[in-house]
């Protein structure tokens, strides 16, 4: 029995086809993933099954009746709830608040709050969603935000429903205990459909996978016959390697190494403590941990953003500590920041400008201080073929670029300076499945030319693939150290969460 | 606003203009209904508007008279803006440069003028460019808002450029003013009779200078990258303080030049209280301009048309000048009002609309 079924659904933004006559059936009581790259049509879809948009064809059944769904009201009454990519809560009221927020009980006149909590408790107990009805929303962590989206839903009576790319914002803890609560909600009769780009999501949860790529459905399957290689193949549409292959590593010199580092951070009080870790050419140095342990501090001290460290910084041999930002690019430290758009690039520059964002001084881009605009072209020429960058051109704005796009915009530009360290900091996030692939290539292809590569990572998968040791961080230090080897994946994230078995694999940070 | 904006970049420079002569037409129109409903002729009153502004040399000359401060003023918020710096002190830097200007005119009287000149405008430059670096250091050593310090800074010039005017260098008579500088030290007129000196082909080399430097030189590079993601620019080893101080200091040698061109080749000394806010009008001129020099230079043209137009509009055509200034005012909301406009030009466009409902 198909709850929810859309025939031949078009919707087009200007020019472009974001929906192509997609046919979509959803069984009653199965989570159903719904698999495609940013910008394949995923979101656009949902929100014309949700009322927010209106397609420009096709048809919308659910229970087998045709329905017209013109706004979210019309949805909810349907039995149908979304929980948005960026949450829709008031900060300052409390989870109750926010979830009976529009259909308030009532008593007389009156909003009968304790009754609203009474009601909130009962829906968190039966669906074992963790989350305090009296806290203030903007006081709870993102993951219990997404649970009061849920209970949101749930407190309308949702039968079905939609959460789009939810584990984007969420820890790999904060991942588990959802998918937890979905598998609840599951045997409880409920349907959910689950939008996501990531592979190992959709095998882990779903029971059927639809994919889209450009706007067009690919194929409804049911996950138990397909393997995540097939996934990507079909997501992306051509032959994919998710685990690149990479040769014994070839260590020759010491690159960077740091020698106690010790950081106090000026506002917050995070910090860094007595980190020691060396890098050696032609390895990849993994940085595990979950974010906000230290890892942006970590890429800032030895980037040179901040410098007022204790302990010291050595690159080549040299005590490059006190050493400024451009000093030290200009002696051969690359870095591919983890916020791209903020740090890394300038959004309304063009690409031929964004190429040169911080060689703008040398040759053979700019003589004394006067660019060479023949120059930087051919430059920017040569990384958009070397690197594949989608892109109409030299001229075009790097904001009109897709996430994957501007990534490679910013590794190629840093890779073109030939640099004897690279500091990745979260290199491929929110990019997509294909682009994944060959950043993953190109550090390893830097690994193999002999360079230094510090990889630091929220995604697990990618530190084991790529990195030759790894070091995890946990409240600002090194609470284990090793060769990849010699972690299992459960291991590191227990580690991550700050459960490390007392000392284990202290193993040789060398 | 997302297909607009992406439709303001594909049209680039010609949407800009469109839309500026779209946002002046508006408001010429509502000018014209104010006219009317004043009781005065809006034909009559336009006919003399433009023929006061471009009809005869003479009249041109005015226009141009009056553009020339104002593309200095322009230029110097206009610049500040290009590494995301607000410099409402064009006005205390221009005292500082007329009166730096002057003091350098009235101490080597003696000089050639081919000496003399030079000499004087460069005074004015390092006065203001001083005068500048002042909030450009505040803002990068303590983040203190450079629109706060540059209008305190405002206050303090011009009385302190008074004070040093009236104990040391005050011409003796009942007027605050310096003594006259010497012939060999002013601008020569361009047009007899007109006082509009070669000041205005200065202004015309900053804007071409200012483009230049923008585009096609490092510096320019890392002003404008600072301006447009400073933490980008800082990730890309560039010096945001340095820049900041830097830009601050360019921004107000261009302002500092206004007072001295105006000593040079218009008061041929330096009054008390001489300039009727043309550092503030700089703001309205850069807005207008979309801060880049050659939208300046165009801004300031419209603006001291519109000063000289209404001169005669208020002679021959009897409307209040204070219309004009409405019709000004009209000019820029109109401008710093885009989504309405650019909705405007976009419906004119023609371009089919999509989107969600
Ligand atoms: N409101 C919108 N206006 C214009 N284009 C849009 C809008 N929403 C989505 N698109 C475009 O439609 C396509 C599909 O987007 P979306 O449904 O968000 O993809 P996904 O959720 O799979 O990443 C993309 O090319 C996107 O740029
Ligand atoms: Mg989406």
């Amino acid at each position: 029995m198909n709850v929810v079924e859309l025939k031949n659904i078009s919707k087009s933004f200007g020019n472009s086809l974001a929906n192509d006559s997609i046919d979509l059936a959803v069984k009653r009581g199965e989570i159903h993933c719904l698999l495609g790259e940013n910008g394949a049509g995923k979101t656009t879809l949902m929100k014309i099954l949700f009322g927010l948009y209106s397609q420009d064809q096709g048809s919308i059944l659910i229970n087998g009746a045709e329905v017209e769904i013109k706004s979210p009201r019309q949805a909810i009454e349907l039995g149908l709830g979304m929980i948005h990519q960026h949450f829709m809560l008031v900060g300052r009221l409390t989870v109750t608040e926010n979830i009976i927020a529009g259909r308030e009980p009532r008593r007389g006149i009156l909003i009968d709050y304790a009754e609203g909590m009474r009601q909130v408790k009962e829906l968190t107990a039966t669906y074992q969603l963790s989350v305090n009805p009296g806290a203030r929303v903007e006081d709870i962590s993102i993951g219990e935000q997404q649970r009061v989206e849920i209970l949101k839903a749930l407190y309308r009576q949702a039968e079905i429903l939609i959460l789009d790319e939810p584990t984007a914002v969420l820890t790999p803890q904060e991942t588990g205990e959802l998918f937890a609560v979905l598998k609840k909600l599951k045997e409880s009769g409920k349907t959910i459909i689950f939008i996501t780009h990531k592979l190992k999501e959709t095998m882990a949860i779903s029971d059927r996978v639809t994919i889209l790529r450009d706007g067009k459905k690919v194929a409804t399957i049911a996950t138990s016959a397909t393997s995540p290689t097939e996934l990507a193949r079909l997501m992306v549409g051509r032959e994919v390697i998710l685990r690149v292959k990479k040769a014994a590593a070839m260590v020759g010199k010491t690159v960077l190494q740091a020698d106690h580092l010790t950081y106090y951070h000026k506002k917050n009080n995070r910090q860094l403590e007595q980190l020691s870790f060396v890098i050696k050419a032609g390895e990849i140095l993994g940085v595990a941990g979950v974010e906000g342990n230290g890892q942006q501090e970590l890429e800032e001290l030895i980037t040179g953003l901040s410098r007022n460290s204790q302990g010291k910084i050595f690159f080549k041999g040299k005590d490059i500590s006190s050493w400024s930002i451009r000093e030290r690019r200009y002696a051969g430290i690359g870095h591919i920041p983890s916020d791209r758009l903020k740090r890394g690039l300038i959004p309304d520059f063009n690409l031929e400008k964004n190429l040169i964002l911080g060689s703008e001084w040398q040759q053979p881009y700019a003589r004394k201080g006067f660019l060479d605009y023949k120059v930087i072209r051919e430059n920017s020429k040569v990384i958009i073929e070397r690197f594949r960058i989608k892109t109409s051109g030299s001229q075009a704005l790097v904001q009109d670029l897709s996430g994957g796009n501007q990534q490679k915009v910013i590794i190629g530009r840093e890779l073109r300076r030939e640099p004897e360290l690279i500091v990745a900091a979260q290199p491929t996030r929110g990019v997509d499945v294909g682009a994944i692939e060959y950043i993953h290539k190109l550090l390893l292809k830097m690994r193999e030319e002999g360079k230094g590569v510090l990889l630091i990572s929220a995604e697990l998968d990618e530190l084991l693939s790529l990195s030759d040791r790894l070091i995890v961080l946990y409240e600002g230090r090194i609470v284990a150290s090793g060769n990849t080897v010699d972690f299992t994946e459960a291991e590191l994230g227990l580690l991550m969460a700050g459960q490390g078995r007392g000392g284990v694999k202290n193993g040789p940070t060398e | 606003m997302v297909r607009l904006n992406k439709l303001k970049d594909q049209q680039g420079i010609i949407f800009n203009l469109l839309y500026s002569v779209v946002a002046i037409v508006i408001a010429l129109l509502l000018g014209g209904i104010l006219i009317y409903l004043s009781g005065h002729d809006p034909g009559k009153a336009y006919y003399h508007l433009v023929y006061g502004a471009f009809g005869n040399s003479y009249n041109l000359a005015q226009t141009l008279l009056n553009s020339t401060p104002l593309i200095f003023t322009g230029l110097a918020v206009a610049i500040g803006f290009q590494s995301g710096l607000f410099n409402i002190g064009g006005e205390g830097q221009l005292y500082w440069g007329a009166l730096a200007t002057a003091v350098t005119a009235l101490t080597f009287p003696h000089l050639p003028g081919l000496i003399l000149l030079p000499l004087a405008l460069l005074a004015g430059a390092l006065a203001g460019g001083c005068w500048g670096v002042i909030p450009g250091y505040l803002k990068a050593r303590t983040g203190a808002h450079e629109v706060i310090t540059t209008i305190m800074l405002n206050y303090i010039a011009i009385l302190a450029t008074t004070f040093l005017l009236r104990n040391y260098y005050k011409e003796a008579g009942p007027v605050d003013q310096t003594p006259l500088i010497a012939e060999s030290a002013r601008m020569a007129e361009l047009i007899p009779f007109t006082r509009l000196s070669w000041a205005i082909f200065l202004g015309l080399a900053v804007v071409v200078l200012s483009d230049y430097l923008l585009k096609k030189t490092s510096i320019g590079y890392d002003i404008q990258a600072v301006g447009k993601n400073s933490a980008a620019a800082e990730y890309a080893g560039i010096s945001v303080p340095g820049i900041y101080i830097l830009t601050m200091g360019f921004s107000g040698a261009v302002a500092g030049l206004t007072g001295s061109t105006l000593v040079l080749g218009l008061f041929n000394r330096f009054i008390t209280n001489f300039s009727p806010g043309y550092g503030f009008t700089g703001i309205a001129v850069a807005v207008l301009g979309r801060n880049r020099p050659w939208g300046v230079l165009l801004a300031a043209l419209l603006f001291g048309a519109l000063e000289a137009g209404g001169m005669s509009m208020q002679l021959y055509a009897r409307i209040p000048a204070d219309l004009m200034r409405i019709i000004q005012g009209l000019v820029i909301l109109l401008v710093a009002a885009p989504a309405f406009i650019q909705l405007l030009v976009g419906s004119l466009l023609n371009r089919p609309g999509g989107g969600a409902k």
